[in-house]
């Protein structure tokens, strides 16, 4: 009776997922009812707004890309023991350091100046979690608190800049100039086309390859290396791995780095990819997401690719559903994904009780 | 008696058919909001108000979208050119960049802008002449004042808003040439435009030195104002819809900005077919802008304030009294 919850793996990362997006979108049909809309409608229409066109799945993927990055970036630190909740914050100074190699060096070709802004907002951002990391391993100020409060410090710092230094004189809103063509991340469409393939306008771009890339390079580091295991060492026990000889304060400081590069990389979607220049709050809630996306993805990469599709779709379909029932206001779309985070992270053992439950009766009639 | 019947139908339909489809293909209105939403008491709702009242006069219904990140801007003004809506509307300064992209793309779809000017051939681009709004406030703040020192809270320090500012400061110095104006802004970015408690506390301090009118062009900023305002038994101004009825006789006047208005004539201009691409300014001549006299207000504004302020909007109109305009040369005179 004692015995502990047991759910085989593959349970584990495809059953209780599932069935919590599954409670969710109960509950969340509940409250459509509510509005008076019919809840299979509005299902139908989400699914369909993010998979039935070409421009929707490319919308789809153009979020799921913002939270793949910043969905890596927390799990990252995750495996480290750390948590990192600055993704925000380092995705903002991301984006302000790819503006500030885009406004300097535009002039360049577009295969120069687009890895030297990526790298600047990669820079930026493992800049951004570094220091609490070192703060964290010199001063012991915990990374939860300094992460978080180095959001507000970002959204500061780029407002200042954007207001006062960087900003175009005379615009209303505080935003730099837009950046030349050469320092625009190509999109997909227009990459296709390139290849003699013709797909439907949307914001999807290459930042979305670079994401797949960075979720590759992210598993092969954590799982494929001496750093990766040290790191997840780390995580599992501080004290056996000081023990065994591994630099606390050396992988502290650098999985943060890592992390906070991870969620700079944000802004190749966003700033490089969509907007061509850079602007007040373009993470908008992404980095916050993103520790649903990690903690829904069992901090695996392909687990965070697979909550990214569906944190993307609900955005996407959300948009769609919106404009086909006005009733259902932009508030709705955030009631529900807030349900599914609700469900899939904070009641993760309300589906994995009943799971392992079931598991238990089954075994024994077997057995 | 069957065959009859269908023969009618028939002819009903060949008659009503046609030109039921031609007039769905003429007006489809569809508005797309800016950030701050459909119900901000303000900018977007005053255009919400107007499209309510077009549908109530004309039948016509018309659809509407609130976006939720910048990036749903050009996904929203696409979708709805897509599916056959014109004349599409789009709240706010920051929609320029999205309808020059989508307006090229779509060109026989008609695009209508309000807060900044869009050059294309098939975009209109409505803009305000809030200066002159601000000008007759400016007077009767001036007038109302019995210590000579007025207020102005801005929201978010932008030219648009230093537009208001340098109105009512000329209006405020016509009335009263010793007058003392004091200025100040919310803050530079958009979350100025929702924090009444600075609001509030920046109104204070205006009065703490003596202010007894506080006028504000501050959005959600502008509640506090308001608030603070008539808390210390002196007078608020309020901005862009008729705020009066906030605070009952604490209210001195509202500065109005027809954005209700503008909504209706762009609609119905598409429905009559004279809508025209280009920049439309509205000003106190055209009824686009103006102050709020109503129950509310009625008691504060003397028959003194009243002639002073007719006069001042007469001038205007007729052109004898040029409100500098603070964005033609970024500089306010003094």
């Amino acid at each position: 009776m004692s015995a502990p919850i047991e759910v085989p793996k593959w349970a584990d990362v495809t059953l209780v997922p599932a069935l919590a997006v599954i409670l969710a979108f109960l509950v969340a049909g509940s409250v459509v009812i509510g509005i008076g809309e019919n809840p299979v409608r509005a299902s139908i229409l989400l699914v369909q707004g993010a998979f039935g066109s070409g421009e929707g799945i490319g919308y789809t993927l153009y979020y799921a890309t913002n939270f793949i990055f910043t969905g890596l970036a927390v799990a990252f630190a995750f495996h480290a023991g750390l948590f990192n909740i600055g993704g925000e914050g380092q995705a903002t100074m991301g984006g302000l350091g790819a503006a500030l190699i885009c406004l300097q060096f535009d002039f360049l070709p577009w295969y120069l100046v687009l890895p030297l802004a990526i790298l600047g907002a990669m820079a930026m951002g493992a800049l951004w979690a570094f220091i609490p990391g070192y703060l964290q391993v010199k001063r012991g100020s915990h990374v939860v608190i300094t992460t978080i409060m180095f959001n507000f410090l970002a959204a500061t710092l780029v407002v200042y800049l954007l207001v006062n230094v960087i900003g175009k004189p005379g615009s209303m809103s505080p935003e730099t100039r837009g950046f030349s063509p050469s320092a625009h991340m190509p999109f997909m469409h227009e990459a296709l086309a390139v290849l003699g393939i013709t797909i439907p306008k949307s914001p999807l771009n290459l930042s979305f390859v670079l994401a797949l890339l960075a979720s590759y390079g992210v598993w092969l580091i954590l799982w494929r290396t001496r750093y990766g295991y040290e790191a997840r060492t780390l995580g599992a026990n501080p004290s056996a791995a000081h023990y065994a000889g591994i630099s606390v304060p050396r992988v502290t400081m650098s999985a943060m780095a890592v992390s906070g590069a991870l969620a700079g990389l944000l802004a190749t979607n966003e700033i490089l990819g969509v907007q061509g220049r850079l602007l007040l709050e373009f993470s908008s809630g992404y980095g916050f997401i993103g520790i649903a996306v990690a903690l829904m993805g069992r901090a695996h990469p392909v687990g965070i690719f697979l909550a990214s599709i569906l944190f993307g779709a609900l955005y996407q379909g959300g948009t769609e559903l919106s404009f086909e029932m006005p009733l259902v206001t932009r508030d709705m779309i955030v009631a529900i994904s807030g349900l599914v985070v609700l469900f899939a992270g904070a009641l993760d053992m309300v589906m994995r009780r009943p799971v392992a439950f079931l598991f238990r009766v089954f075994h024994k009639e077997e057995a | 008696m069957h065959a009859v019947l269908h023969r009618v139908a028939a002819i009903g339909a060949a008659l009503l058919l046609p030109l039921s489809a031609s007039l769905a293909a003429e007006v489809k209105p569809a508005i797309v909001y800016d950030l701050g939403g459909k119900y901000d008491k303000s900018f977007n709702e005053g255009v919400f108000h107007g499209a309510e009242e077009f549908k109530k006069t004309t039948g016509i219904d018309f659809r509407d979208f609130e976006i939720q990140n910048d990036a749903q801007r050009e996904q929203a003004l696409r979708r709805f050119a897509k599916d056959g809506f014109s004349p599409v509307l789009a709240v706010g300064f920051s929609q320029a960049s999205a309808v020059e992209k989508v307006a090229k793309e779509f060109p026989d779809t008609k695009f209508t802008i309000i807060d900044m000017v869009v050059d294309a051939p098939n975009v209109q681009s409505v803009v305000f002449k809030e200066h002159e709004g601000s000008f007759l406030v400016g007077v009767l703040a001036a007038k109302a004042s019995k210590t000579g020192k007025v207020g102005f809270v801005g929201g978010m320090d932008i030219p648009l808003i230093r537009r208001f500012a340098c109105g009512y400061v000329q209006g405020a110095k016509a009335a009263n040439p010793k007058i003392e104006v004091f200025q100040n802004m919310t803050g530079t970015t958009g979350a100025a435009w929702n924090d009444p408690v600075k609001g509030a506390e920046l109104a204070k301090s205006q009065i703490d030195r003596g202010a007894d009118v506080v006028y504000h062009a501050a959005g959600g900023t502008g509640v506090g104002v308001l608030r603070a305002a008539a808390d210390a038994g002196k007078l608020g101004i309020g901005v862009d819809s008729n705020q009066n009825g906030m605070h009952p006789g604490k209210v001195l006047t509202s500065m109005l900005k027809r954005v209700d208005n503008a909504t209706i004539a762009s609609f119905m201009a598409a429905k009559d077919g004279t809508w025209k691409a280009g920049v439309t300014v509205l000003g106190l001549k055209e009824n686009g802008v103006g102050w709020a006299l109503d129950d509310n207000n009625k008691a504060l504004i003397t028959a003194d304030l009243k002639t002073a302020v007719d006069a001042a909007s007469a001038d205007i109109v007729s052109g004898k009294v040029q409100v500098h305009d603070y964005m033609s040369d970024s500089k306010c005179p003094d």
